[in-house]
């Protein structure tokens, strides 16, 4: 008894310590489920904040992707979880934070460096709290062969009429297949496909909202041109493209066989490690030549505050540094293809990262369609958007029957849209 | 034993014998099962499980989404049994009648041979049949290239029309095995007397097979059939591994197996939903209990058995 009391009395006083921040050393503990990541927070990132914040120490303990959300869940229950969360976006972080697991940071001074695109993924419905700092995105567009168009003298397209041109002069070439993509696995065609072209169509976040609120429809004219188009690339993809998965779209590029890659930024790491020839990268093309450009900069990964942390004030620290333009420098160029969405602009090294990032400054940036808020229902959006789009592109299904098929599985549970 | 007690003793071994299964049994697949049952009839309100009695069902039949997919998932199934039936079980009963012919030579190899997929893993068994059919790598089409019959090739898996077939195809080459086995087993141990009866009446040859083995192992292939029914009404791991949860293209090759795994413990944006999860798994159970009772009671009673 006596021996507990001591403790307590103890436990007491580090705790009065730490809030009075003397000297007493804080240790952070961060939950990720990035674990490929380990080597470049220990050698990089953590060491770069301790280094300019002394008396913080920071363990970054991941955990495998697949387990991370099970896995958080429950220490968060058990009150077991480290102090920093990395959050998922949207519906997965904001369960989190209407169970009072995460704290709301809105107050924090860096929020102030990201663009409300940037937040969108980790803030309540209507907008009037953030609860996480927003790390990285993942920006769509195409990667090319730069060789393979040398050789056929082919420029890059700017727009849509030059880039079927441009397929349509590697198919009669015939040394390349025009285009690597399959249907087996149907996110790429929703992901890479009709999610990549799409922004250019619906205005990108003015056309994602006007779904949200109600506005728009699926089977208005803009939702449906990119099923238009997407139906158009059957013929540029190689043959049995509809038994093709990701792993052999990737191989049929990386290994020059295919001339133009629909990707998402992710792949630029491993492309540079596999692919011998060089790499050049364009934005989905525009209508016509001179229109504004939307290009889908997927909010990916952000870091909150775990509300039962007694760490709370060292969190926030570390949290305003993971706002700031260091951080952001640090983490792009260690993993080139997920990008800072920081509004001060980063200086990276990879020649494709750069190509990816300048659109921000040429284009206007919005998220995937179905993420937010659209897919909390049964029939789930997303879902049946990758369906959808492998349907068109296999000329199973046309444009217009796919969209008005997606307007009624969203009408059905979706107030907005009834 | 000292014998002078007449008394017959508490036969307690029976009890602790039977005790481990017993448990076992219980703890791993009774309670789950009731657990399933129960979970089927709540509802997840505002974050409260509620009794909703049967209103799961009416939504999994009623509503039109559901139950197409419901449907759609009973049908692929059903197309999935039928071609093992039609071409699972006969090839076993062929390849048994081949292998107890005493003239084969190697028996014994072919029988291994043709086995030991069945010992395979799913995961194994569909990416090296999807690496085969693979349209870029595959060995397919340049085999049929090579002889000429390239035209004939198509991404099978990729094709609504015919991606469930090639699935039921390649799960009939897994596990051709087990019919095989237990045909075999079963013409073994036909007794040689009758055989040599048959002979002395001049029934030799197909007219054997047809008229004295076949009769006689039809309990088997009765068996077989059930094994088959529930196997395949539980099928999931091959399509799963082969096509992914969605199961397509298109929902073509979606069985009931998958259907209950996209809705149970969601898939991607969607979050699991466990009680609609869970009424989908109780129809499942209530298809294979009746497939089962209907051969318990309508078949194997009327299944003449002949004692040797």
């Amino acid at each position: 008894m006596k021996t507990r009391t001591f403790a307590l009395a103890l436990l007491g006083t580090t705790v009065l310590a730490g809030n009075q921040a003397l000297a007493q050393d804080v240790t952070l503990t961060i939950e990720s489920w990035r674990n490929d990541d380990l080597a470049i927070w220990q050698e990089t990132i953590i060491p770069a904040f301790e280094a300019a914040n002394p008396g913080i120490k920071v363990q970054f303990t991941p955990s495998a992707p697949a387990e991370y959300n099970a896995v958080l869940n429950s220490k968060l229950d058990a009150g077991s979880a480290g102090d920093l969360i990395t959050c998922r976006p949207f519906d997965a972080s904001l369960a989190l934070y209407d169970d009072g697991h995460l704290a709301d940071l809105t107050d924090l001074g860096a929020m102030a460096n990201f663009s409300d695109v940037a937040k969108s993924a980790w803030q309540t419905d209507d907008g009037s709290a953030t609860f996480c700092v927003p790390m990285a995105s993942v920006i769509h567009g195409f990667i090319y062969n730069k060789d393979a168009f040398a050789e056929l003298g082919l420029e890059v397209p700017g727009t849509v009429d030059e880039f079927f041109a441009a397929l349509d002069k590697i198919k009669e070439d015939g040394t390349y297949i025009p285009m690597a993509m399959g249907t087996n696995d149907q996110w790429e065609a929703a992901t890479m496909g009709y999610n990549n072209i799409g922004p250019n169509y619906w205005a990108g976040e003015k056309g994602r909202l006007a779904l949200i609120n109600g506005e728009e429809k699926l089977t208005d004219e803009q939702w449906v041109a990119p099923y238009r188009q997407l139906a158009k690339w059957g013929e540029y993809l190689g043959d049995g493209f509809e038994a093709q998965s990701y792993p052999d779209s990737q191989n049929m590029f990386t290994l020059g066989r295919a001339a133009i890659y629909p990707a998402g930024s992710w792949e630029i790491s491993g492309f540079n490690t596999q692919a011998d020839f060089e790499m050049g990268a364009f934005a989905p093309p525009v209508q016509n030549a001179g229109d504004t450009c939307y290009i889908s900069d997927h909010t990916d990964i952000a870091i909150g505050l775990n509300a039962a942390s007694p760490n709370a004030d060292a969190a926030r620290t570390f949290l305003e540094w993971v706002g700031s333009p260091e951080f952001a420098s640090l983490y792009a160029n260690a993993l080139p293809g997920f990008f800072s969405l920081n509004s001060s602009p980063v200086a990276m090294e990879d020649p494709l990262a750069q190509e990816f990032v300048s659109w921000r400054d040429k284009c206007e940036s919005t998220i995937r369609s179905t993420y937010q808020i659209l897919s909390r229902g049964t029939p789930n959006l997303e879902n049946e958007t990758w369906n959808a789009s492998a349907n068109v592109i296999r000329g199973a299904e046309t444009p217009e029957d796919a969209g008005k098929r997606l307007q009624e599985g969203l009408a059905s549970w979706y107030e907005p849209q009834q | 034993m000292n014998g002078e007690t007449h008394k017959r003793p508490t036969r307690w071994h029976i009890a602790v014998f039977l005790a481990p299964a017993v448990l076992v049994y219980t703890a791993i697949m009774i309670l789950p099962l009731f657990g399933t049952l129960q979970l089927a009839l709540f509802k997840e309100i505002d974050k409260e499980l509620v009794f909703v009695g049967i209103d799961n069902f009416k939504t999994l039949f009623g509503d039109p989404r559901w139950s197409e997919s419901f449907w759609n998932a009973l049908r692929n199934n059903t197309w999935f049994f039928v071609v093992h039936m039609l071409v699972q079980n006969p090839i076993g009963i062929l390849l048994a009648a081949l292998l107890s012919s005493p003239k084969l030579r190697m028996a014994a190899y072919y029988r291994t041979a043709i086995f030991i997929p069945t010992i395979l893993s799913f995961v194994i068994v569909g990416f090296a049949w999807k690496l085969i059919l693979s349209p870029l790598w595959g060995v397919a089409p340049t085999l049929l290239d090579a002889v000429g019959l390239k035209s004939l090739f198509a991404p099978y898996l990729g094709k609504e029309e015919y991606a469930l077939t090639t699935l039921s195809l390649i799960s009939v080459w897994q596990f051709v095995g087990i019919p095989m086995m237990l045909i075999y087993a079963a013409l073994l141990s036909i007794p040689d007397e009758i055989l040599e009866a048959a002979e002395c009446d001049g029934i030799t040859g197909m007219a054997q097979f047809w008229r004295i083995k076949l009769p006689l192992i039809l309990p088997s292939i009765g068996i077989i059939s059930v094994l088959t029914f529930v196997g395949n009404f539980n099928a999931f791991d091959l399509i799963y591994t082969a096509q992914g949860a969605l199961a397509g293209p298109n929902f073509s090759t979606d069985v009931l197996g998958t259907f209950l795994y996209r809705t149970f413990f969601g898939f991607q944006l969607q979050l699991g939903d466990p009680n609609m999860g869970s009424a989908i798994a109780t129809a499942m159970f209530v298809i294979i209990l009746c497939g089962v009772c209907i051969y318990l009671f309508g078949i194997q009673t009327r299944l003449r058995r002949y004692q040797f």
